[in-house]
């Protein structure tokens, strides 16, 4: 497996080391637990079912068919084309901690035999903010889906545009919907998966154009920021304003799935699509 | 001016906002209500009218004009119902190809919580996807402030134009000295500003305009009159293509937006 987030690492290391011993503690209970046993409980706290942030490789090692993903449009950077104030700095440290060169990674893969095109983002790269290099994958990956008649099946997780691009970022909405659009008249299959957290831009653009919209437990989905929102509403927010249950009783999202059994509902829904059933 | 200045001046009170543009642009405007789903937002002004003899749906936000109209108007920050009218009366124009032209004027979407209970993301993700499949032509102007998303929401379009000292952002900058600077001070908003490259000149040098529209409120009639030439010539340059034209161009449009470094593989 290819570990890339802090946490992960630490995995790396204890595995590596033989020991096992190694202790993660959930951010979200403070419950210790050693990180092998997290690992073989798909990343989920025992004690409170905290789902942790998972990375793209993680990710795909936990979704799809053993050695089945191919990885598609690498390659790409983002470049600091208005030299915005620490923007180099932020691009060269998450790509030195992430060991990826930017927030989204894309590619064709297998879940139990259905192929599909799939991208996952990576909050750990600058909150997973969509600047032009996120924007141009995710919509090469749908022409791309679009062109070989595949469903895709995309994690979304973002902080929302990357405001270090200015408004370029802001154009990728439209480009990444227009490539979607153009996918969805195809008659093709797209599946959103909510992680945690799912804002801004994002939110506002290809994570709420799915055919079918999942979201992890507990993962936090919203376009404003909570800050912003109670300055703006000068009240105080219900505990669980915009996680994935509050959307679920809204109406924005089609099922809540634990991520043990995320697999196999891609499955079955892959399945029930294939145009030759 | 400089990009705070530009930011000041698109936002000043007294700037003519969505309704004065919709009042000297067409003829026999007739506004029309409600999203059928939830509710009626002011912040969005819309309807039917002619642009030189010829049908055309118009979507504008409208900030309001004084105390009581910016309230009512929730100072031009639509919500969900807001995004759902525009869409419905875009999905209308498309039924009886009417060209539909947008007037972008606001500070974001709304984020109160109503809104997010309501699914302001959803509703803006909606009107974008469904705006760059419109088989009908869509012409956005940008006549103060184009407020991240929230603006995106009515500028999906084949053509972009720009009031020469609005402005047009991926976030406030006073969201973006906050994040960067923790305080959004004067100075900050102002480094912000310049930073985030904001005007309707760098618009137009990115391509995210298609031309500025010149500002002389001192002749708003004969501003206006100008601006409507360029919609007429805009409007009749669209209507001439097939609908496959149409959707390629304005799917071409936005599809080459992005700097980044690709090495070859």
């Amino acid at each position: 497996m290819g570990f890339i987030n802090d946490f992960a690492q630490k995995v790396k290391e204890t595995v590596a080391g033989g020991t096992q011993v190694q202790k993660v503690t959930c951010k979200k209970c403070g419950h210790e637990d050693s990180a092998y046993k997290l690992i073989e409980n798909y990343y989920i706290c025992p004690e409170c079912g905290y789902h942790f942030r998972l990375g793209a490789k993680e990710r795909l090692d936990l979704v799809c068919d053993k050695n089945s993903f191919h990885e598609l449009f690498t390659g790409l950077t983002s470049i600091d084309f208005l030299h915005f104030p620490g923007y180099y700095e932020k691009l060269e440290k998450a790509r030195k901690t992430t060991g990826e060169e930017d927030a989204v990674t894309c590619g064709i893969a297998t879940i139990a035999g259905n192929e599909f095109a799939v991208f996952v983002m990576d909050s750990k790269f600058i909150m997973a903010s969509m600047g032009s290099v996120v924007g141009e994958k995710i919509t090469r990956l749908f022409e791309y889906a679009t062109e070989h008649k595949m469903p895709v099946v995309g994690f979304t997780a973002s902080g929302g545009a990357r405001m270090q691009e200015g408004v370029i970022s802001l154009m990728q909405m439209a480009k990444v919907s227009g490539a979607v659009k153009n996918h969805s008249n195809a008659g093709l299959l797209y599946i959103t998966v909510l992680t945690d957290p799912t804002t801004g831009g994002v939110t506002a653009s290809f994570a709420m154009q799915g055919d079918i919209i999942l979201s992890e437990p507990a993962a936090l989905i919203g376009f404003a920021g909570r800050r912003v929102v109670e300055q703006t509403t000068k009240s105080q927010l219900p505990d669980n304003f915009q996680s994935a249950e509050f959307l679920l009783e809204h109406g924005f999202v089609d099922a809540i799935v634990p991520r043990r059994e995320l697999r196999d509902t891609l499955a079955e829904l892959l399945h029930m699509h294939k145009r030759s059933v | 001016m400089d990009s705070y200045e530009k930011l000041k001046t698109a936002r000043k009170n007294g700037r003519p906002t969505g309704g004065a543009y919709i009042r000297e642009i067409f003829e026999f405007p007739i506004e029309l209500h409600g999203d059928r789903r939830y509710g009626e937002d002011l912040a969005i002004m819309a309807g039917l009218a002619y642009l030189e003899k010829r049908p055309v749906t118009f979507i504008a936000m409208e900030k309001g004009t004084d105390l009581q109209s910016r309230v009512a108007r929730n100072f031009g920050c639509p919500k969900p119902e807001g995004y759902r009218k525009a869409l419905r009366l875009m999905k209308q124009a498309e039924k009886f190809h009417r060209p539909v032209i947008c007037f972008v004027d606001t500070l974001g979407a709304y984020p109160g919580a109503d809104a997010e209970e309501r699914g302001q993301g959803q509703a803006i993700a909606e009107s974008i996807m469904e705006m760059m499949g419109l088989r009908t032509p869509v012409i956005s102007v940008v006549i103060g402030e184009g407020g991240s998303g929230g603006a995106l929401a009515l500028a999906s379009a084949n053509k972009v134009f720009i009031l020469e000292h609005a402005v047009y952002s991926v976030i406030s900058p006073e969201g973006c000295a906050s994040i960067l600077w923790k305080e959004s001070t004067t100075e900050n908003v102002a480094k912000a500003a310049d930073c985030l490259h904001i005007t309707a000149q760098d618009m137009k040098n990115f391509g995210v305009a298609e031309d500025i529209v010149t500002e002389d409120f001192e002749h708003f009639p004969k501003m206006c009159k100008e601006l409507r030439r360029q919609l007429v010539f805009a409007v009749d340059e669209l209507s001439g293509m097939t609908e496959k034209q149409l959707l390629a161009q304005r799917y071409e449009r936005f599809r080459r937006f992005g700097i980044f470094a690709e090495r070859a593989n």
